[in-house]
């Protein structure tokens, strides 16, 4: 072994370090917030901070999995059902529609085609508390306020164009030539966008549905103005009211706050691969 | 377009192509007409409405007398000095947390294109923070901020840094800087896979090419990396830019605006007039002129993107 660093070595080392950094910045806080949640509330509170307590205390996962009807439990458990609901149901509504219309975009010549793509995308620009306030009587009226129907109807309007986005710029990366020898042997061209567009089409469809069910889980304003009460309120409200009322014990925030990340995490973590496939087709045409 | 359909244009007779494109238009509607109905169906009907209710005074999710103010909602937010500092701490947040996701974005998008050993476990760990709920996010820093029991507290005490616990939500400048490094945690990771995700489609080539030319990793960068990813750094510049102008979910969890108004952005403040105050005429007002801001700032950033021959734009 030679004693001198070549350069190729000392840059390999350097970038290997810049990772750890990188690596333990995004581990730190969530660390802490795992320790917190089984940390009894008398050492959380101590000064200096013991960070690793010599005894753990799981109290508040089971007040959070065994809480009696009228305890933070049971609203959080509502809520973890409440937010399943809407994002599964936003999910599987946005990317049917999605597809259709991304299919359309990509494939298929009409009069307006930029300019209704550019409404869509335009959409995303409006902020949503302008249009709160007309969205809440509308809801009232037709009796959706504060049901899971009505925040799923308010969140797809939020992630179809999205999905619209990522899909039609995927559906165009992928070969004319696959879609018409299929629509030469006679099959339709739904046949063909199911047959064969949607499967070349998988890194894409992932990262769709990945993007799709992180954006309805995360959805807050119209759940804060939209929800009301166990019936439809969903994670994030939950959690923030947790937050404001208990304001003294971070250890349960810290603990409600993990259970509600650990779907799109597992999700997230599972389709991580795809979102660079899922993107590089879709984020630039080379 | 294709060159292929192209060449089919050429060689098709025109009645024949506009027959086709009749028939085109009219599978395109059907395809789109469910897409249409989800988003616009919710959005451009509440969109008018919020414009109506902008032109009255409406002192009630429930009043019955309305009367009319024309652009009286608009001059009242327009000579409010509370809105100009609300949009003035909004441009600050959005200039700020952009301009610091695109550089640790860029420098994080490097890493995972480098060659790492465990790259498959730094790809799932940089995934973690952009996964986390925003709610859950802020829940989070708040905690990791608190002034009597917070882990930065403890660390930097712990490490010599400062000698007593600092309420760093507790100043109106410090706070509005903490939620943007609590934004900047979360966000600079899917900043960083959309770089990525134009890295990968740079051709070896190049490097390659670079490479013969004993041209240095600098140079690689200004003349290589950063010309090829002008097309995705212009999307999340435009992604980014209009999200943290219209941030509100997080400010909302961390500091509900405080303290004094420190954090109070623009949406926040139109939350606070529309739903605190039960002004819904002037909430309706302000959520109009951020709409015409963000418009404008669009505008000018879709300009751009043309520019850089943006696919679809």
């Amino acid at each position: 072994m030679s004693r001198v660093i070549t350069r190729r070595q000392r840059n390999s080392l350097l970038i290997h370090v810049a990772a750890w950094i990188v690596a333990i910045a995004c581990l730190a806080p969530v660390s802490y917030m795992v320790l917190a949640s089984i940390t009894p509330q008398r050492v959380l509170i101590t000064t200096p901070l013991q960070w690793i307590p010599s005894h753990l205390d799981f109290s508040r996962y089971v007040t959070i999995f065994q809480g009696d009807a009228d305890s933070v439990g049971a609203t959080f458990r509502a809520a973890m059902v409440n937010s399943t609901i809407v994002a599964l149901g936003t999910v599987a509504i946005s990317m049917v529609v999605g597809i259709l219309g991304a299919y359309a975009f990509a494939r298929l010549r009409f009069r307006f085609r930029r300019a209704i793509l550019v409404l869509f995308l335009a959409t995303y620009m409006l902020p949503q508390i302008a249009t709160l306030i007309p969205l809440y009587l509308i809801l009232n009226s037709l009796g959706l306020l504060d049901t899971t129907g009505g925040l799923i109807l308010c969140d797809c309007a939020l992630v179809v164009p999205f999905v619209l986005w990522i899909l039609s710029n995927y559906f165009l990366s992928i070969p004319d030539e696959l879609e018409e020898a299929a629509r030469v042997d006679g099959t339709t061209r739904m046949g063909a966008l199911w047959y064969v567009v949607l499967p070349a089409a998988r890194p894409g469809i992932f990262a769709a549905i990945m993007f799709a069910f992180l954006l309805a889980w995360d959805e807050f304003m119209y759940a804060l103005i939209f929800t009301s009460s166990d019936n439809s309120k969903t994670l994030p409200v939950a959690i923030s009211e947790f937050a404001g009322r208990y304001t003294t014990d971070f250890g349960l925030v810290a603990a409600g706050g993990l259970l509600a990340a650990l779907p799109p995490l597992v999700i997230a973590i599972i389709f991580q691969r795809y979102i660079v496939s899922g993107m590089a087709a879709g984020a630039v045409k080379g | 377009m294709t060159v292929a359909s192209a060449k089919e244009d050429l060689v098709s007779p025109p009645v024949r192509r506009r027959k086709k494109f009749d028939k085109q238009g009219r599978l395109a509607f059907w395809l789109l007409l469910p897409a249409c109905i989800a988003v616009f169906g919710v959005i451009i009907y509440p969109m008018f409405r919020t414009l109506i209710v902008s032109l009255f005074q409406v002192n009630s999710a429930l009043a019955t007398v309305t009367p009319f103010v024309g652009f009286g909602n608009y001059l009242h937010v327009l000579s409010d000095s509370d809105f100009w500092a609300a949009i003035g701490r909004t441009f600050y947040f959005t200039i700020v947390s952009t301009a610091l996701e695109l550089v640790l974005g860029l420098i994080v998008a490097l890493l995972l294109n480098a060659n790492l050993k465990w790259r498959w476990l730094f790809r799932t760990i940089v995934v973690i923070p952009w996964a986390i709920p925003t709610i859950v996010n802020a829940a989070m820093w708040k905690g990791i901020f608190n002034a009597q029991y917070g882990a930065l507290n403890a660390l930097l005490t712990q490490l010599g840094i400062i000698h007593q616990y600092q309420a760093w939500l507790g100043d109106p400048n410090l706070a509005l800087n903490m939620v943007i490094l609590a934004d900047v945690w979360k966000t600079v990771p899917l900043v960083a896979f959309f770089l990525l995700a134009g890295l990968t489609s740079i051709p070896t080539e190049l490097y390659e090419a670079a490479k013969l030319d004993r041209a240095g990793w600098p140079r690689i960068f200004r003349s290589i990396v950063l010309p090829m990813l002008v097309p995705s750094i212009s999307i999340v510049l435009v992604l980014r830019t209009v999200e943290a102008f219209k941030v509100f979910d997080i400010i909302y969890a961390m500091t509900r605006g405080g303290p004094v108004d420190g954090t109070s952005t623009v949406a926040y403040f139109a939350y606070e007039t529309a739903f605190s105050d039960q002004n819904f005429g002037v909430g309706s007002a302000i959520s109009y002129i951020i709409t015409i801001f963000i418009l404008a700032l669009s505008a000018v950033y879709l300009r751009l993107l043309r520019r850089s021959e943006m696919s679809l734009l």
